[in-house]
């Protein structure tokens, strides 16, 4: 593959790509899909978010994961970061703290892939569960 | 922060924060003259005038889930260890602009770093800002547009690694063409 340089190498090698598979089109409607959220803020960025984010982006395509990765602020734990959300589809967000590459990648594997909760979960949502008597 | 990469990437969520649609990077380096510039400039909603001359105070931040902020505070410090300064001018409702000065030759000037993946990042996260990247060296200069190159691609959305992946490849090659310094160099894959 020759280097690309400028945006015409850039449309030549979609339409090369494009010839060659179907185009994935992306599902529209986010709820459908896995939803990841990188907290990207000073401290994120600080405790390398940047990597994480490149992780997911990278993995989730490489696992044919249909997922969206997107960045959010601060979300105040800033003591556990990087911290990411996930939410799956129909599903409550979660949100992991201390994700370092070893636990994004069982992010992927388990929870995202099976559903399986890992270690990291920082609890957000509190709900009171009624008990019978 | 590690590299001037990653504070852009932290002053670049300032914008997005204020709710700009376009965002612009601007990069000058001479090593002839012994300067280094970032220039930040967004059409968000600005900085309120009562806080404008308190920014750079870690304790001054219009966010609610802490109270103290930590960005431009450090990119301040990060440009006043070098002899440089930086400055912030902004109109509420019109936008910001920021601009770091640093020495190029300085011991204490960080590098670049990886700002092809932080522009891969902002571009991915942030479908609906256009980006503009401009890199000035002695040597020349590049310019790169999110809307340019959707419109020259005829595609409303740049989300997708590989796609992402090329567009920081090939703003790599452009780097080094005009001899930028200091970036990590990926190259296309």
């Amino acid at each position: 593959m020759s280097k690309i340089s400028s945006l015409a190498d850039l449309r030549k090698k979609r339409e090369e790509l494009q010839a060659g598979m179907d185009i994935r089109i992306r599902a529209l409607n986010p709820e459908n899909i896995v939803q990841v959220k990188v907290a990207m803020a000073t401290c994120g960025i600080a405790s390398g978010s940047k990597t994480i984010m490149e992780f997911f982006l990278e993995q989730l395509d490489r696992r044919n994961i249909e997922g969206v990765v997107t960045q959010t602020g601060c979300m105040g734990y800033c003591y556990a970061e990087p911290t990411i959300e996930v939410k799956l589809p129909g599903q409550d967000p979660v949100v992991f703290g201390f994700v370092d590459l070893k636990r994004a990648d069982q992010i992927i594997e388990k929870y995202i892939k099976t559903g399986e909760l890992v270690d990291g979960i920082i609890p957000v949502n509190y709900q009171t569960i009624d008990l019978k008597e | 922060m590690k590299s001037l990469a990653l504070n852009i990437l932290d002053i670049v969520q300032n914008s997005i924060r204020a709710r700009a649609n376009e965002i612009t990077i601007r990069i000058t380096e001479s090593s002839e003259e012994d300067i280094y510039t970032i220039e930040i400039r967004d059409n968000g909603s600005g900085i309120p005038d009562g806080i404008i001359d308190n920014v750079t105070d870690p304790f001054v931040t219009t966010r609610t889930t802490r109270k103290i902020g930590m960005g431009l505070p450090l990119l301040r410090h990060h440009a006043e260890l070098t002899g440089g300064s930086l400055k912030i001018k902004s109109k509420e409702g019109m936008g910001t602009e920021i601009k770091a000065t640093f020495s190029f030759r300085h011991l204490d000037r960080q590098p670049l770093g990886d700002i092809t993946g932080v522009l891969k990042i902002i571009i991915a996260a942030n479908p609906g800002i256009d980006f503009i990247y401009n890199h000035l060296t002695d040597k020349g200069e590049y310019s790169f547009s999110t809307r340019e190159t959707k419109e020259y691609l005829e595609t409303d959305s740049l989300y997708e690694n590989s796609l992402l992946d090329d567009i920081a490849g090939m703003i790599g090659e452009n780097l080094k063409g005009i001899g930028a310094t200091g970036f990590d160099y990926r190259g296309n894959v």
